[in-house]
């Protein structure tokens, strides 16, 4: 056993030297961190095979590979694996059982957390437990099977990442919803077609090109600025004129953040709509309606006056 | 009794009315959608799209139809103008609709075998048939397919200005329609220029 933890520490002493480090300068990367790294960042791992007495290089389970440089530039960079996993994975090979392990929810660090406060975890959480898929599968579901607590990101949301931001939230749901792998982890359905299922939507590829899945999917509220009640397929959004209106219901979740300010911008209604996309039936533009408005009622005045001069003069 | 002329051969009749409905069609679709009238309606928006799209296509056809009838027959020497003294007529078929008119004047440019429109009609026609029209027909067409759209042009969005020039020809057309069917009731009877359009002779 002493000659186990004595080779483990040299594995670990090796893996600090060796060890990829990320090009991300502004977080200390933990060299806790890094021995974990240097196995679970890489696609093979090596170690030395006491009963053969040699260094055996195997692969990687590609599902406990994780992306240093993503995990780095993450919501979640100034952690050590094992502020979240056992202290017992120190030791190596880590004891099958640890698998076992429950692995801390999200609002066992943020609930009541001062700086994560205006993201409303607590509300987020009650969201959550009305959507469909908690009440479908309690004990399945939890955040992380749409956050990935190694790469999540907050998006940062304003005119120039708008798209990003779409593809990325996007990314989430057909992780499960186009991947029949992930889908049937938690459920014997078949995998959904999205595109024939939204056969439907006119103009499918611009729809999903400029907007959310959860635009249409999730019931939004003023409490928490990204809504995760998802709500099942039946009550998805399926009025056009929801979105294509002058209140458009984007105004209450993609472009929530830019509403307030480009509300009124050049005169169009919606206006934060318009710098990514342009909506019939929402960018209504007010000096073009007040100009059509009043060159159409001029032209019918002048038919009435010239109606009225040709009954006179008759 | 002045003698009756056929003006209006039957595909003339047939594509008008043929262009009339779906002008009509299109202006009402097209509203619903600027407007999102639908919520007022018992159609929905995709319905009123597919209206609109389906009948923005039988349009195009129709114009394709209508172009081709007049290079193949002599109804299309009806828009051709002469050059000098154009501005001159349109001003005098003007005065005569504001003025002249009541004043139980003959109209300066009546209409004959040779000439089926006055100054005035022509310039009008050719407006919105020769420039309005093919502006809103392929500005209708970048809208529905809007992946042929550039994303951006001078910085603003390519399906925003796609749709204003669509809309604001819309809007031009439909202006034109207003007083089209306003000037027809200016015949020897108010309806005489409709039951012309029906039957062919004027």
């Amino acid at each position: 056993m002493k000659k186990l933890i004595i080779i483990n520490m040299l594995v670990f002493l090796s893996m600090s030297v060796f060890s990829v480090e990320t090009n991300d300068d502004s977080v200390k990367h933990s060299p806790e961190n890094s021995y974990c790294f240097h196995c679970h960042g890489s696609p093979t791992y090596s170690y030395n095979n006491e009963l053969q007495e040699q260094i055996v290089t195997k692969r990687m389970n590609p599902y406990y590979m994780i992306d240093s440089i993503l995990f780095y530039t993450s919501n979640h960079k100034v952690l050590e694996c094992l502020d979240c996993h056992s202290y017992d994975y120190k030791t190596f090979p880590h004891n099958n059982e640890l698998q076992m392990e429950p692995l801390p929810a999200c609002l066992d660090c943020h609930e009541g957390d001062d700086v994560t406060a205006n993201f409303h975890f607590e509300k987020i959480e009650q969201e959550f437990k009305k959507s469909v898929h908690f009440i479908k599968h309690p004990k399945d579901f939890t955040c992380f099977r749409c956050h990935n607590p190694h790469s999540y990101k907050i998006n940062v949301r304003s005119n120039e990442n708008i798209k990003e931001t779409i593809v990325y939230d996007n990314n989430i749901c057909l992780s499960c919803h186009a991947n029949i792998n992930k889908y049937q982890l938690i459920t014997s359905n078949k995998n959904p077609n999205i595109i024939k299922s939204h056969d439907w939507l006119p103009n499918q590829i611009v729809h999903f090109a400029h907007v959310r899945c959860i635009e249409c999917h999730t019931k939004t509220t003023n409490d928490v600025l990204v809504a995760h009640q998802i709500q099942a397929k039946n009550k998805a959004v399926k009025k056009c004129v929801e979105c294509h209106s002058k209140n458009s219901m984007l105004m209450a979740s993609l472009y929530k953040f830019q509403a307030k300010e480009k509300r009124n911008l050049l005169g169009f209604s919606n206006a934060a709509i318009l710098s990514n996309s342009y909506l019939i039936g929402a960018n209504r533009n007010y000096y073009l309606n007040v100009i059509s408005g009043v060159v159409f009622g001029f032209v019918v005045l002048l038919i009435i006056i010239h109606v009225v001069l040709r009954i006179l003069m008759k | 009794m002045k003698e009756k002329i056929y003006l209006y051969p039957v595909w003339v009749r047939l594509w008008h009315l043929y262009n009339a409905l779906l002008i009509l069609t299109l202006i009402f679709t097209g509203l619903c959608l600027q407007y999102s009238l639908c919520n007022y309606l018992v159609i929905s928006f995709n319905v009123v799209i597919l209206i609109h799209n389906v009948s923005g296509i039988a349009l195009s056809a129709g114009f394709l139809f209508y172009l081709v009838g007049n290079h193949f027959t002599p109804n299309g020497i009806y828009y051709h103008s002469v050059m000098p003294g154009r501005f001159r007529r349109v001003i005098k078929q003007f005065r005569f609709y504001s003025y002249g008119i009541f004043k139980k004047e003959d109209p300066p440019f009546p209409v004959s075998r040779e000439r089926k429109f006055n100054p005035l009609q022509k310039l009008s026609y050719v407006f919105v048939m020769y420039i309005i029209l093919p502006i809103i027909i392929v500005s209708g067409f970048g809208l529905l397919f809007p992946e042929i759209l550039p994303l951006t042009f001078l910085g603003v969005s390519g399906i925003l200005l796609t749709d204003l020039i669509h809309i604001t020809s819309g809007f031009i057309l439909s202006v034109f329609l207003v007083v089209h069917i306003y000037f027809c009731t200016i015949g020897k009877t108010p309806l005489s220029n409709f039951t012309s359009m029906i039957n062919g002779w004027h």
